[in-house]
């Protein structure tokens, strides 16, 4: 082994100014985006997952349960549920968040992107705002179909748009989750079969679907007091109308820690992804 | 320059208790091809990780290009391509798009990044299948495809960890003659194989690498020359008198006979006595009545070599608790038996590579 004289390493070379770095995480960003929402356009099963599935759900408690459920809501079950099903419809979504995550980690996607000359933020970020921009388009279609079969919003159209940005900005929280858990477990069917431990209870055991004193005691301590819940009521206030302060603070507050909590998580499960 | 391409000194890792690297040094001169060789678990992927930037060593340094790996990682990924153990493809996408998208993230303008997809898939001789979707790929495609993808930012040094394995002997002998003409350009190849053929085949120097720790350093010559003449070999096809033959021929050869208990194969090595042992292992056979086939006397291989380095043989597999690759051994044993029904076939060529490992 020869010695060689120091200094062995020469300084980074045409290092990059500062701008140029910031253009070009931008345009890796936008690179991802674009390649993760082709991908998802040709996977049948992605749009199943995040298009007919909660369609399905909508017209399964819309026709078969919603008639048992008694609400008292302006508008019937079909108003109080459409909040709900869009709030459950948005964490769902990041179910692909996680899976699509997990693959590139598993075929060495990950690896391939971490050991080029891209922006290292941009992998992360184009997953969430491809994500982001497709479960936009499903809040957006099961609104459509919540207009179908009954459903209106009775609190005007700027109630009716907050609803939706709440909704994404929810999403995008559960996102983070997602994306953590999916390059921290890296594989598919474990993060998929992790997926449905966690997102059921939380989207089923809320207000969601069910007014909450329906539920026996014990559960109602747990739907009362997690955040689905506060978030669903507030974009139910949103888009039906009634008192919003109360719940939307907690809902903010829930948000921004779990932003706080796991943003900064999947940035370091990434870091040490494989 | 006279400072070599890829520098390590005394590099280590390790994951908790397991030492993956016990201190490795190796050297590349520019434009050269070192074959790392060693059976799984070796530490050859954990190598290559920390040369690629993708994992942090615990002690010792590398340099690639002039550029610290740790210090300078970004300078270091401007110089390097990887191809890792998969073919690291978006399935979805087609293969010019893989290929435009990787232009793209190095910053090509779109103009250049098209016409540099063209130009691989066409050194690649995937031109035809260009706008199909990678998954409709055979697995040696899908390899050719992520040798291209490795080579988008025309990087001066490269790797490529295990390029061929799983893959079927056809589609291997194609991937050599790519990586021949890579390395005819003279970009500087870094190449790690189980497959001792491929180092011979394609390595300027080998090193062999076992438990994390180089064992041995040369050209295939050398290596050779380290067993120590020739090697007398035959097969025995009753299995059960497998012993018997080792037992009659133990005398005859340089150090103990190899047999490997599958195969039949038996052979040891006779240093300079040639033709003499050839008869001496004859006579001994057939006195104690052994029929064998396919006797004869041959050149050591590098599978010899890695017999008389280490005591077992390259690629057998080690003891069940000294696997060093944690769970990303584990993750890619589950992909391959989880893959896709239109992956089967390579699964299985994974499934068969590991088996025989």
């Amino acid at each position: 082994m020869t010695a060689i004289a120091e200094p062995a390493s020469l300084p980074g070379a045409g290092e990059p100014g500062l701008r140029t770095r910031f253009g070009w995480a931008v345009s890796d960003t936008l690179t991802i985006t674009r390649r993760n929402l082709l991908v998802w356009m040709r996977v049948p099963a992605y749009l199943m997952f995040t298009v007919i599935q909660p369609v399905m759900f909508v017209l399964l408690f819309r026709y078969v349960f919603g008639g048992a459920i008694p609400v008292h809501v302006r508008g019937g079950y079909v108003n109080f549920l459409m909040p709900g099903i869009i709030g459950q419809t948005a964490a769902f979504a990041t179910f692909g968040t996680a899976i699509a995550l997990a693959q590139e980690l598993k075929k060495g996607v990950i690896d391939r992107f971490r050991s080029m000359p891209m922006a290292r933020s941009a992998v992360l970020a184009g997953r969430l705002v491809a994500d982001t921009g497709r479960m936009l388009l499903t809040i957006l279609i099961i609104v459509g179909v919540g207009y179908a079969v009954g459903f209106r919003f009775t609190n005007g159209v700027g109630g009716a748009v907050a609803m939706v940005v709440l909704a994404t900005v929810f999403g995008l929280a559960i996102c983070c989750i997602s994306a953590y858990t999916g390059l921290a477990i890296g594989d598919e069917e474990s993060v998929q079969a992790f997926g449905l431990i966690w997102l059921f209870p939380i989207t089923f055991l809320s207000s969601a679907f069910v007014p909450i004193p329906s539920m026996p005691g014990w559960l109602q301590a747990f739907a009362n007091n997690q955040p689905v819940t506060y978030v669903i009521n507030t974009m139910r206030a949103l888009a039906l109308g009634g008192p919003v302060e109360a719940s939307l603070w907690k809902s903010i507050a829930w948000l921004a820690g779990i932003f706080i909590v796991f943003l900064p998580l999947a940035v370091r499960a990434y870091r040490r992804a494989g | 320059m006279s400072q070599p391409s890829i520098l390590v000194e005394g590099l280590t890792k390790s994951f908790g208790d397991v030492h993956a690297l016990r201190g490795i040094d190796l050297s590349v001169p520019h434009g050269t091809v070192l074959g790392v060789l060693g059976p799984n678990g070796a530490g050859k992927t954990t190598a290559v990780r920390i040369l690629t930037t993708l994992l942090r060593p615990d002690g010792g340094r590398a340099v690639v290009e002039g550029y610290d790996v740790v210090r300078d990682a970004a300078a270091v990924r401007r110089s390097i391509g990887l191809a890792g153990q998969s073919a690291a493809i978006q399935e979805e996408l087609t293969g010019r798009e893989n290929l435009e998208i990787i232009g793209r993230l190095y910053h090509l303008s779109w103009p250049r990044a098209r016409s540099r997809a063209v130009e691989l898939l066409e050194q690649f001789g995937l031109s035809d299948a260009a706008d199909r979707a990678a998954k409709n790929y055979s697995g040696g495609m899908q390899r050719r495809l992520d040798l291209a993808a490795s080579l988008v930012g025309q990087p001066r040094v490269l790797f490529l960890d295990e390029p061929t394995t799983g893959l079927d002997p056809r589609s291997r002998l194609g991937m050599w003659d790519i990586i021949r003409s890579l390395v005819a350009d003279g970009t500087t190849l870094l190449l790690t194989t189980q497959y001792l053929d491929e180092a011979d085949e394609l390595a300027d120097e080998i090193v062999v690498i076992d438990h994390g720790q180089v064992i041995a350093a040369g050209t295939s010559e050398e290596l050779k020359g380290r067993v120590g003449g020739d090697v007398v070999e035959f097969t025995v096809p009753d299995r059960r008198r497998i012993d018997d033959a080792v037992a009659a021929i133990a005398k005859l050869g340089e150090g103990e006979p190899h047999a490997d208990q599958d195969t039949g194969v038996v052979s040891t090595g006779v240093g300079g006595r040639g033709s003499a042992a050839l008869i001496d292992t004859v006579r001994a056979l057939d006195s104690a009545g052994i029929e064998t086939a396919g006797l004869g006397l041959r050149r050591p291989s590098l599978d010899d070599v890695f017999l008389a380095l280490t005591g077992h043989a390259a690629e057998e597999e080690d003891p069940p608790g000294k696997r060093k690759r944690g769970s990303r051994g584990r993750r890619r044993a589950e992909r391959a038996r989880s893959a896709p029904a239109d992956d089967a076939d390579s699964a299985d060529h994974d499934e068969n590579a590991r088996a025989t490992s």
